[in-house]
């Protein structure tokens, strides 16, 4: 009986049974940013523990980090101290740190791929709820709490409990306008929130398989928005490829081997699952979401729900009363304020091209603030090589630095009031973006774009026929 | 660490499934170095907006004020891994939670600062949930061990992951000690790792 990629890299990893009788696994790389890490280093010192494995931990700044001024120090002092507390931090223990000057620096789940950290076979964590992200590579990334930074920082290790895994196998073509995001947004809709606790994601199939490692991080990176704590596709050729020549990735003669190895580490064909679940690429539209937690989503060409025909009334009144939306009514032709385009989830090189070919030679709506937040300085430079910027600005959109930034509003970039925000973030959550009454409306990054021209949400397919 | 067998007390009743959370620490209260001072501030936008006195959020009710058991429905603290959520409600005094299920990240970061996060049979918690309202000084209490929660006139099976219940009654739920001892077994797995030792 053949063995899952979870399984594999899961034994290769375990370095024990705990008393407790949970595994002891070992993480090869650890990914620290400034919000969920500084108790954990003074634990550390409190007990006069070091970073056991400086070597496979790597640092950036990204959640707080204003996306306009980048001057130090920040108007915000307590912001300042964050970025401050995680430099002394990084230099007391031997961490690199891709700071806020250096070229390397970005949205974490967006530098570790891009610089060829994230390898297929590994297991990864980090402080943060999208390390799922890392799984497009084929490795095992978890999100993990402070003081699960804590034991990684001190021993390389977590204790945790075994995962089931469920497939889930994308087949056929993606209409045009239906992109890497409607297929998860589809997905955590018809699974739920909480549909994936206590398992692990594969996605395969062959619409997975076709897909670049940009949307395939586009798919494992909500994953933990379906309860799935871990999302992973087999690495393969396009994964291997993307991987060559990044200032990780093992150099010359080694990355050969390292191919082989990385092959023998994908799900076997006659591995067994937990469970199983096939989508239809072909039958997929673009989706927008509607509600209050990204499993409430529509096709754009669809209506919101009304309370008296769900499952669950409550909920559904309550999100339609916090979103200010009848029962009922198309979600097109909603007015949107403000179109985000950022985030772990779609603001990488390939997202802004898409979007750019939605916006070139048009105009944002007069009544929309529209801005573009590159996921790292890397994906920014490279964007303005091809005068990704350029179409933007022209178009009406502010042109930002690299950051999280109004994904969770924890720098400057946020909601004001009740406004709503078209957005190819991930969270739809009540107050999300900053503002305690702010609306969301989560969409592929290309819609979000025409939407930011229209002034409301469209279908996107009107645009790019 | 001091093993964790028993919480007894007073209880908080908080209706809804799928409570994220941001919702439970918005994200601008994560602005800091320290975990200090978070009890302030849970659900503070939740609260803010339930403002009519027969809406109040049951954080702001006056009986349910010193509360140590928090009773909540399902898939409570999905979304974001920020500890700083259970933190908060660990030190507004939030001693055990009681639920119909967890949001995995949720329920490892509460497990790691010692608050147990136990599941009961739908039914049974909304029960518990009417009871407590119609009763706010109702003692309720959770048996680890057992397994049992326990209140006038009301009992249900509670359980959590065998090995987890062993961390509480044993009182190895802080991992950071256990992790490190047999270094050298960490060591022996790490170098046999192919991407560890260079290819």
């Amino acid at each position: 009986m053949g063995k899952t990629l979870l399984k594999k890299v899961w034994d290769l990893h375990t370095v024990r049974q705990l008393p407790t009788g949970q595994t002891q696994l070992f993480i090869g790389l650890h990914l620290v940013h400034e919000v969920t890490s500084p108790q954990a280093f003074d634990a550390l010192r409190q007990r006069g523990w070091k970073v056991a494995r400086p070597d496979r931990t790597f640092a950036t700044v990204d959640h707080i980090i204003p996306t306009v001024e980048r001057k130090r120090p920040f108007l915000d002092v307590i912001a300042e101290d964050m970025i401050a507390s995680l430099e002394r931090n990084c230099r007391d223990f031997g961490v690199r740190l891709a700071g806020l000057d250096d070229d390397r620096q970005g949205i974490v789940h967006v530098i570790g791929p891009e610089l060829g950290l994230t390898q297929p076979g590994m297991t990864i964590a980090c402080g943060d709820s999208h390390t799922s992200t890392h799984g497009a590579f084929g490795s095992v990334a978890f999100g993990i709490g402070t003081s699960q930074v804590r034991d990684v920082l001190a021993s390389q290790c977590l204790a945790l409990e075994p995962l089931k895994v469920r497939r889930i196998r994308v087949t056929g073509t993606l209409p045009r306008g239906v992109y890497a995001k409607d297929v998860i947004l589809e997905i955590i809709q018809r699974l739920g929130v909480r549909g994936g606790t206590g398992y692990a994601y594969e996605y395969a199939g062959d619409t997975v398989e076709r897909m670049t490692m940009d949307e395939r991080m586009t798919m494992c990176n909500m994953s933990i928005e379906g309860g799935a704590r871990v999302g992973y596709v087999n690495p393969d050729e396009t994964t291997f490829e993307y991987l060559k020549g990044r200032p990780f990735a093992p150099p010359g003669d080694a990355f050969e081997r390292a191919t082989e190895w990385w092959r023998s580490i994908a799900s076997d064909a006659d591995a067994v699952y937990d469970d199983e679940v096939e989508i239809r690429a072909s039958e997929l539209k673009p989706v927008v979401t509607w509600g209050v937690n990204p499993g409430q989503s529509i096709a754009i060409d669809e209506r919101v729900p009304a309370p008296d025909e769900v499952d669950e009334p409550q909920a559904v009144s309550d999100a339609l009363d916090y979103m200010g939306l009848e029962p009922g009514r198309p979600i097109a032709g909603m007015k949107v304020d403000v179109a985000f385009i950022g985030s772990c989830t779609n603001a990488r090189l390939s997202d802004l091209r898409e979007a750019a070919r939605i916006v070139k030679g048009k105009h944002v709506a007069p009544h929309v603030k529209a801005l573009v937040v590159p996921g790292s300085v890397g994906v920014s430079q490279a964007a303005e090589r091809e005068g990704l910027d350029a179409v933007f600005r022209a178009a009406g959109f502010e042109w930002r630095g690299a950051g999280c930034s109004m994904c969770l509003g924890m720098n400057p970039d946020k909601l004001q009031g009740n406004q709503v925000c078209a957005a190819s973030s991930n969270r739809n959550f009540k107050g999300r973006q900053g503002s305690p009454t702010g609306r969301t409306l989560l969409m592929s990054p290309a819609m979000v774009a025409a939407a930011a021209v229209a002034g409301k949400v469209v279908d996107v397919r009107e645009f790019v026929n | 660490m001091g093993s964790i067998t028993r919480i007894q007390g007073r209880a908080l009743p908080l209706r809804g499934d799928d409570i994220d959370t941001d919702r439970i620490m918005p994200a601008r209260f994560l602005v800091g170095v320290s975990f200090e001072g978070l009890e302030k501030h849970v659900f503070e936008d939740d609260r803010k907006a339930a403002v009519r006195p027969h809406n109040r959020h049951p954080f702001d009710v006056g009986h349910y004020q010193g509360a140590t058991v928090l009773i909540v429905n399902s898939n409570f603290g999905c979304g974001s891994s920020r500890e700083h959520a259970p933190q908060g409600l660990h030190r507004w005094g939030i001693e055990a939670v009681i639920g119909e299920s967890f949001a995995e990240i949720f329920f490892g970061n509460a497990v790691m600062i010692g608050m147990p996060c136990v599941t009961a049979a739908p039914a049974d918690v909304r029960t518990l949930m009417d009871l407590v309202e119609k009763n706010p000084k109702a003692e309720v209490a959770i048996d680890i061990a057992a397994g049992t929660c326990v209140a006038p006139d009301f009992r249900c099976t509670v359980s959590l992951p065998p090995n987890v219940r062993d961390a509480f009654t044993s009182g190895a739920w802080d991992t950071t000690a256990m992790l490190l001892d047999h270094y050298e077994q960490v060591d022996s797995t790490a170098a046999k790792l192919p991407y560890v030792a260079g290819f």
